[in-house]
């Protein structure tokens, strides 16, 4: 007799775990407030993206085209891939003297991994890590940026 | 290895699984004979996505090495730049801010939570269950966006730095974390209707793929499955590091070691994980969150070894140094990779449906195995 009970018994718990587990199923599908599901890319403008997240190195410009990067290569030195390339030239200063100065910052996007540890490195803040994460290109050439801006230069009292 | 499949001079069938499966979870290989629909060997086939992230680590400083290890254990990135940063600190004889140590911990348990719930969507998706799939993922993804607020990005976060962490943590961390750790504790009643007392789920799980507690530890197995055959193998508990030891929180362990066992603990992980951070969330000790170090660093010539429980086990960083700002040598003991030489025993006279079952059980993760 026992086993009888034993048997309906459990072809009773085990069809109610099934219908459970359907009815929680059933709950969402009918609820569609709870959907979190995001319509990317249609909500594109709406894409709220922390202030922290890192998606490429740029470099701050201000607004007379003026940036802080001394061309010391702290970043270079401070990067895993050799995904930064410094090219430095000689500035000559108004008392005639020698200066090493930024000619060309090479940014290879595609060798970043956005660990950061450029702009931890980085003495006068000059680069920051940027939100923009849509990257894909059809060239990989593209990838490889000149991160200072066209006569932009050293913004005064930047050492 | 295509010269392997056909039938042996016994007449048994050999067949390959993966690498492009999509139930090996990765990149892995297996080479299994059968004998109808038993198995008598399994045999991984590994290094299809091998990078030598041991001997690139020799070319890189001691800060730049730690980024590398968070592609290794991708679920568990927090828990591997913490052991890199913890043998680092050990060379250079470093104390940390109390407020880094508490951080740390916080990240660390919170990574565990994603790893687990990625890991419960991924085994129920093993036995045949989708939705569940999605549930783990809408949890998941609350702690990606406290991850991405306050770390800078959702997988591999590179936060951890030798003398603390990167950043201080953001200030909605504390609002967003207590929020998600309100959710899914309501959530879990929801699993367990989901799965956990499933009958079909049950059926498949229970007395499938056993292993016992001396071959648990004679192959090496750590976390998960080392407790789900009654190995106690908790770092957290037997070596104690950052103030694990002032936690209040226990062991998770079964004796059964078969897949529900190691499903069970993996669960109890998750409500432990939780109440560790409902301990930490709002004693937070203020101060720095980083200790002042130099800018190129050096270690003393000497080994040094740590490790920490990461949601497979016991992941080990050995350091070896000569003295200057590269490492001489460097080996990752990898959890993955014990777990996974445990596979062939376990899975030895079970029926080939069960294999994935057994595999999700395991809970691998292949580029922590192939490095």
């Amino acid at each position: 007799m026992s086993f009888l009970t034993n048997y309906f018994s459990t072809i009773y718990t085990s069809v109610r775990s099934l219908l459970k587990g359907m009815w929680k199923t059933g709950y969402y599908f009918t609820h569609h407030k709870e959907i979190i599901t995001q319509n990317y890319p249609e909500n594109r403008d709406s894409l709220n993206l922390p202030e922290r997240f890192r998606g490429e190195v740029v470099m701050t410009h201000n607004e007379e085209n003026e940036h802080r990067c001394t061309g010391c290569t702290a970043c270079e030195l401070a990067c895993p891939n050799g995904t930064i390339k410094i090219v430095t030239k000689f500035d000559i200063t108004p008392e005639g003297k020698k200066k090493k100065a930024l000619d060309t910052f090479v940014y290879h996007l595609e060798l970043c991994t956005m660990c950061n540890l450029c702009v931890e490195a980085c003495p006068t803040g000059a680069i920051k890590m940027d939100q923009a994460f849509e990257h894909s290109v059809y060239d990989r050439r593209l990838l490889t940026k000149k991160l200072n801006r066209p006569d932009s230069k050293l913004m005064e009292g930047v050492e | 290895m295509l010269e392997e499949i056909g039938t042996t001079e016994q007449g048994d069938l050999v067949i390959n699984v993966g690498p492009q499966h999509p139930s090996t979870h990765g990149v892995l290989h297996l080479v299994i004979t059968l004998n109808g629909e038993t198995i008598k060997k399994v045999e991984p086939h590994l290094g299809y996505i091998h990078r030598s992230i041991e001997k690139m680590c020799e070319s890189l400083t001691y800060r730049q090495f730690i980024y590398s290890t968070s592609r290794m254990d991708y679920l568990s990135a927090h828990m591997n730049n913490h052991a890199c940063a913890m043998a680092v600190e050990q060379g250079l004889g470093l104390e940390i801010p109390a407020r880094a140590r508490v951080i740390r911990i916080l990240m660390s348990e919170l990574t565990r939570l994603a790893s687990h719930q990625l890991w419960w969507g991924a085994m129920a998706m093993d036995v045949g269950a989708i939705t569940p799939f999605f549930h783990a993922f809408r949890e998941r993804e609350m702690i990606n966006d406290i991850m991405e607020e306050t770390c800078g990005a959702r997988l591999t976060m590179n936060y951890m730095v030798p003398g603390g962490v990167m950043f201080d943590l953001h200030p909605n961390f504390q609002v967003k974390t207590k929020d998600f750790v309100r959710f899914f504790r309501s959530k879990f009643d929801e699993y367990d209707e989901l799965v956990t007392n499933n009958i079909i789920f049950q059926e498949r799980m229970k007395n499938v793929g056993r292993i016992s507690a001396e071959d648990a530890v004679s192959f090496g197995c750590s976390g998960p499955v080392a407790r789900a055959s009654g190995v106690s193998s908790d770092i957290r508990k037997l070596a104690p590091y950052e103030g694990y030891d002032q936690l209040n929180f226990t062991e998770a362990l079964e004796t059964a070691g078969d897949n529900y066992a190691r499903y069970l603990v993996r669960m109890q992980e998750m409500r432990t994980s939780l109440s560790i951070i409902d301990q930490l969330i709002d004693n937070i000790p203020e101060g720095d969150f980083q200790a002042k170090t130099k800018a190129v660093l050096k270690l003393p010539k000497g080994e040094y070894y740590s490790r920490v429980e990461t949601a497979r086990g016991d992941f080990g960083v050995y350091i070896v140094s000569e003295g200057g700002t590269t490492p001489y040598r460097i080996k990752f003991r990898s959890p993955g990779f014990s777990n996974l030489s445990a596979l062939d025993h376990i899975a030895r006279g079970c029926k080939i449906g069960d294999l994935v079952a057994i595999m999700g059980s395991l809970d691998l993760v292949i580029p922590d195995i192939d490095r």
